[in-house]
């Protein structure tokens, strides 16, 4: 059994949600049960398969590259096969294959307008194969190939199923995205030419560049290429134009998929690649990141608090919620970016919840502008309860997921790695804890407003509105319980983090005088 | 009188040694082609009916040879005729590509051209001369040969661009393709003879060594433009782009699939040729022009892409921002370049990758305007619903030539980058960054596409799905699997075009 994960556990993970696509191609459009039965058996099995590989691994080894399969690929352009798990892809993998199970199930009795269960479910296996690739990928070609694959079906998601302005929104998504990756590619090829290499491997080439001296100024200009392609993912201020259309349109279950795992391919860009292949660079782009991710944090909280819709609220505060997550990242220190993968489970978790939330209000209200809405407490109090609890967990309240997302990636920025300009951390150290308190400002009035009074005369005596329902509960039990679970036990996280963190940051140890 | 002539030191006629071997895929689709036409004349209507399958039949015959030649892999390459003529992996491999394409045109074709009560078995008579026209391009390392081929391919394309006699628009496309191809070829013959002056010799390598020591460096420039604008012309690049819209909007939409495919990709294999042994000491002449041709290319087509409302003079102005990508490898080819990634392989790549991703989109599109009977974009609104398998289909070719993975086109593309950035230098990166804005314009306008299928509802609400006749169903399958194959394991294109020794040679 150990032997069969170790070579082949991880591409069974990856391919079973294509595999259930494939089968639900051959079945007729018109046999919904069948295909939400198939989209559910397979990622959930995909979840097993993770169960298992979560099960073997090495935990006491997390800095390694475990269940590792490097075979040839491209053997022209010496583009391998190589994928495996360590310490920093294992949260994310298995924040992956909790939300979209999740979502599979929210699913079953949500299908957006125009309905069309067969093509939706479909496209989010599609969308849970290039996620899981994302984070398993160890060779740049291969990582490009699934962060790429998941554009397409998240562009139809948002197009056929979103709102009012879904065209636009899909159109904008991608484009942004494919731009940063067009450059991504052409930093990623100049990296493997100006190092000689003959590996496109991430720890070969940190290797190589770490043994060649390459100047300082072509480091810098890789790093900008790769910076573009992850940032615009993230979103960094000022690329996150994209992010509000996407979030707002897209249906609660792309929302969902793109707040909780989506932005994190870009951050995870930036851990996995960018900085431990070019530490130098890094170091030279540390100030400019930092400044984006403050800026981030204040823009995203004060534009939310000029939101009127409950949905493109939610989407802004995660322009604020990443630039915690870029600020732990820009600390260049272990500190700060274990908290930074922290904060981005967090940030799954949470805004996962809320847009599942603000869905569900969607589907009961059919508005989620926020001045119509009211007394969500009176009608549905057990969703009230949840939104308030969801709320609470985001603005990082101690004792919930938030709070270890935030406060140690404010703490990092105190103390930054060497040759980063620690004056100039502590400013944005202080303008990051400012943020928190927006942050408490514009979530607590949506709670207000929303949750708290008497409904709107509206909706006062609307009899489609209801409380939770059982498949809500199954989809949102699991995301409350951790959210508070990791609240409590934040070491789970750190515990397997940390080593895998320090060891990709070795070279950044070895390259600062 | 006789007894002066008889003075006169004439070197004896020497027959040249004939491989038959290697020249017998060429022999083959000559044969066949001529067979066919006789058939035709004497047959006349009882054989018309069989005439398409006897054609594609024709086009897969020479494969045999081919494999075989492949096989003997050792005593590759075949030289004939002291060097103008060369048969190794590289020519094959082009080889496959052009009958491959045939045959797909072919299937293409034979249902638009039994409907439409055009001259029938005169088309594909046409055809086949093209494709010879093509496979003998692949071999050729000569002036005079490439010269021969290139119009072999071109006059056959001519006639068939104005086919649909009793269509002005089609009228129009044949004549403005015969002025502008005839023009084309005096600019380049023109050129020709200038080198062919320099050398004393047609044969490319000889070209190459005379222009390394040639004196005269402005009349070598002259040359080097002529010869370069005139296959700016047939590969469609901007500035010379002019009559590629209004020609594949008019002609057969079969037949626009050929010009668009095979035709451009024998331009490029002459370019190849020409650029990379006939100009090889010439780069800083070459390089400089084809940069410009390059980026030019990509964002004029792109541009006016966006703009377009019928989708054959999309797909049009798309193909012309391909050439672009496709000329940019030879912006930078003067470099020294390390293992199998060079401009050759990578355009080869790229061609191959086209031929594939074009040709199905191209056949999703003669599949719906059998149904629509319409070439507008708008068209296609609702595909999604009432053909979702042609309408995935047609996806997955907009997105490999948008270059998005798992399918084909991102290879295509990455090839391309990875040519242009492997020495680092300035015109390689700007020209890198220039595709890479590109493709996300480019990506616009395909999405615009995948747009209509999968967001708009289908303009007269007719929902019928649309009925797939067999050949038109097996081009798709051809086109799709190899789109596909080509994204997935593109490892099969890199080894097919590993031909690194086509420079020195």
């Amino acid at each position: 059994m150990t032997e069969f994960l170790n070579d082949w556990g991880i591409t069974l993970m990856v391919f079973l949600p294509l595999a259930g696509a494939v089968i639900m191609m051959f079945v007729p459009s018109s046999d919904e049960e069948s295909h939400k039965a198939i989209a559910l058996f397979s990622t959930l099995l995909t979840a097993a398969v993770g169960i298992l590989l979560i099960g073997e691994f090495d935990f006491d080894n997390a800095s390694a590259l475990q269940f590792d399969v490097n075979t040839s690929w491209i053997s022209v352009v010496n583009a391998n096969y190589h994928v495996a798990i360590d310490g920093i892809s294992l949260p994310l993998i298995a924040l992956t294959l909790l939300v979209t199970p999740l979502v599979v199930i929210y699913s079953w009795n949500h299908i957006p307008e125009p309905g069309n269960a067969k093509m939706f479910l479909m496209l989010t296996l599609v969308l849970h194969t290039g996620m899981l690739g994302t984070f398993v990928a160890q060779d740049l070609v291969l990582f490009f190939v699934f962060f790429e694959v998941v554009l397409l079906p998240m562009y139809f998601m948002i197009g056929v199923w979103g709102g009012e302005q879904r065209l636009y929104a899909a159109i904008k998504f991608f484009l942004f995205t494919l731009f940063g990756s067009a450059l991504m590619l052409v930093s990623f090829l100049a990296l493997y030419w100006n190092t000689g290499s003959s590996t496109f491997d991430i720890v070969g080439l940190s290797q190589e560049v770490a043994a060649r001296d390459i100047a300082l100024s072509t480091q810098v200009l890789i790093f900008g290429g790769m910076f573009l392609g992850f940032g615009i993912k993230v979103p960094m201020f000022p690329f996150h134009t994209w992010l509000p259309d996407a979030h707002t349109q897209a249906p609660t279950q792309g929302s969902v998929i793109l707040a909780a795992i989506l932005l994190k391919l870009g951050t995870y860009g930036f851990i996995r690649i960018a900085i431990p292949i070019l530490p130098d660079a890094a170091v030279e782009w540390a100030p400019w990141i930092g400044l984006l991710a403050v800026i981030g944090i204040i823009y995203g909280a004060l534009a939310c608090l000029a939101q009127t819709d409950m949905k493109r609220l939610i989407a802004f505060s995660s322009v604020a919620h990443m630039g915690y997550v870029m600020l732990g990242i820009a600390t260049l220190t272990p500190f700060g970016i274990n908290a930074a993968i922290f904060g981005m489970v967090a940030h799954g978790l949470i805004t996962g919840m809320l847009f599942f939330v603000a869905g569900s209000v969607k589907e009961r209200y059919h508005t989620l502008e926020i001045k119509r809405l009211g007394g969500l407490l009176v009608q549905a109090p057990r969703m009230g309860w949840i939104l308030g609890f969801c709320t609470m967990a985001s603005l990082g309240l101690p004792g919930l997921a938030g709070f270890w997302g935030e406060f140690p990636a404010i703490l990092a920025a105190y103390n930054p790695a060497e040759g980063v300009s620690q004056t100039l951390f502590r400013v944005y150290m202080v303008i990051a804890a400012i943020g928190t308190v927006f942050a408490a400002g514009y979530l607590l009035w949506l709670l207000q407003r929303t949750a708290f009074g008497n409904p709107t005369e509206e909706f006062a005596d609307d009899p489609h509105i209801h409380d939770v329902v059982a498949t809500e509960w199954i989809a949102w039990t699991p995301l409350l319980v951790l959210i508070l679970l990791f609240g409590f036990v934040p070491s789970i996280i750190f515990g397997v983090t940390d080593p895998a963190v320090v060891n990709g940051l070795q070279a950044l140890a070895q390259a600062a005088p | 009188m006789l007894t002066l002539f008889a003075q006169i030191d004439q070197p004896a006629f020497v027959r040249p040694d004939i491989d038959w071997h290697a020249v017998a895929p060429e022999l083959l689709l000559l044969g066949l082609g001529a067979l066919l036409t006789m058939l035709d004349l004497i047959f006349l209507d009882r054989i018309r009916r069989f005439i398409p399958t006897l054609t594609g039949l024709a086009f897969l015959v020479p494969l045999i040879p081919i494999l075989t030649l492949w096989s003997q892999s050792d005593d590759l390459p075949r030289v004939m005729f002291d060097g103008a003529y060369v048969v190794d992996r590289y020519s094959l491999a082009l080889k496959v590509l052009f009958l491959l394409s045939g045959y797909v045109v072919v299937l293409l074709s034979s249902d638009y051209m039994a409907e439409g009560d055009y001259y029938d078995s005169e088309y594909y008579q046409l055809i086949s001369a093209s494709i010879l026209g093509m496979v003998v391009m692949s071999s050729a390392r000569d002036l005079v040969s490439i010269f021969i081929a290139l119009e072999l391919i071109s006059i056959p394309a001519y006639l068939m661009a104005a086919w649909r006699k009793r269509d002005l628009k089609s009228n129009e496309a044949g004549l403005k393709f015969m002025l502008m191809g005839v023009f084309a070829s005096g600019i380049m013959l023109y050129g020709m003879s200038l080198l062919y002056g320099f050398a004393g010799d047609t044969r490319l390598s000889a070209v190459a060594e005379a222009l390394d020591r040639g004196e005269s460096a402005p009349l070598i420039t002259l040359a080097i433009v002529f010869t370069a604008i005139g296959f700016g012309f047939k590969v469609s690049a901007v500035p010379f782009h002019s009559w590629a819209p209004d020609t594949y909007e008019g002609a057969p939409t079969p037949l626009t699939a050929f010009l668009a495919v095979a035709s451009k990709s024998a331009g490029f294999v002459a370019l190849i040729a020409i650029v990379l042994v006939g100009f090889s000491t010439q780069a800083d002449v070459v390089e400089p022009l084809m940069w410009v041709l390059a980026a030019l290319s990509m964002t004029v087509g792109n541009l006016i892409a966006i703009r377009q409302t019928n989708i054959v003079r999309m797909l049009a102005y798309s193909g012309i921002a391909q050439a672009g990508y496709m000329l940019a490898p030879l912006a930078v080819y003067g470099e020294t370049f390390e293992g199998t990634t060079n401009p050759a392989n990578a355009i080869v790549n790229y061609l191959l990758v086209y031929a594939a991703m074009n040709l199905g989109a191209f056949a999703v599109v003669i599949l719906v305007a059998r149904k629509t009977r319409s070439g507008e974009i708008s068209s296609y609104g609702g595909l999604m619903n009432y053909s979702p398998g042609l309408g995935a289909a047609m996806t997955l070719f907009l997105f490999s030539l948008a270059g998005v993975p798992p399918v084909g086109g991102w290879w295509a593309k990455f090839q391309i980058f990875n040519v242009l950035t492997q020495n680092a230098s300035w015109a390689g990166i700007s020209l890198a960054i220039i595709v890479a804005v590109n493709s996300v314009i480019a990506a616009f306008y395909y999405l615009n596409v995948a747009k209509q299928m999968w967001f708009m509802p289908a303009p007269d609400l007719d929902h019928t799905p649309i009925r797939l006749p067999a050949p038109l169903a097996t081009a798709l399958a051809i086109t799709l699997v190899a789109t596909i194959v080509f994204g997935i394991l593109p490892g099969i294109v890199g080894d097919l075009s590993d031909f690194t020794s086509l420079a020195a040679r």
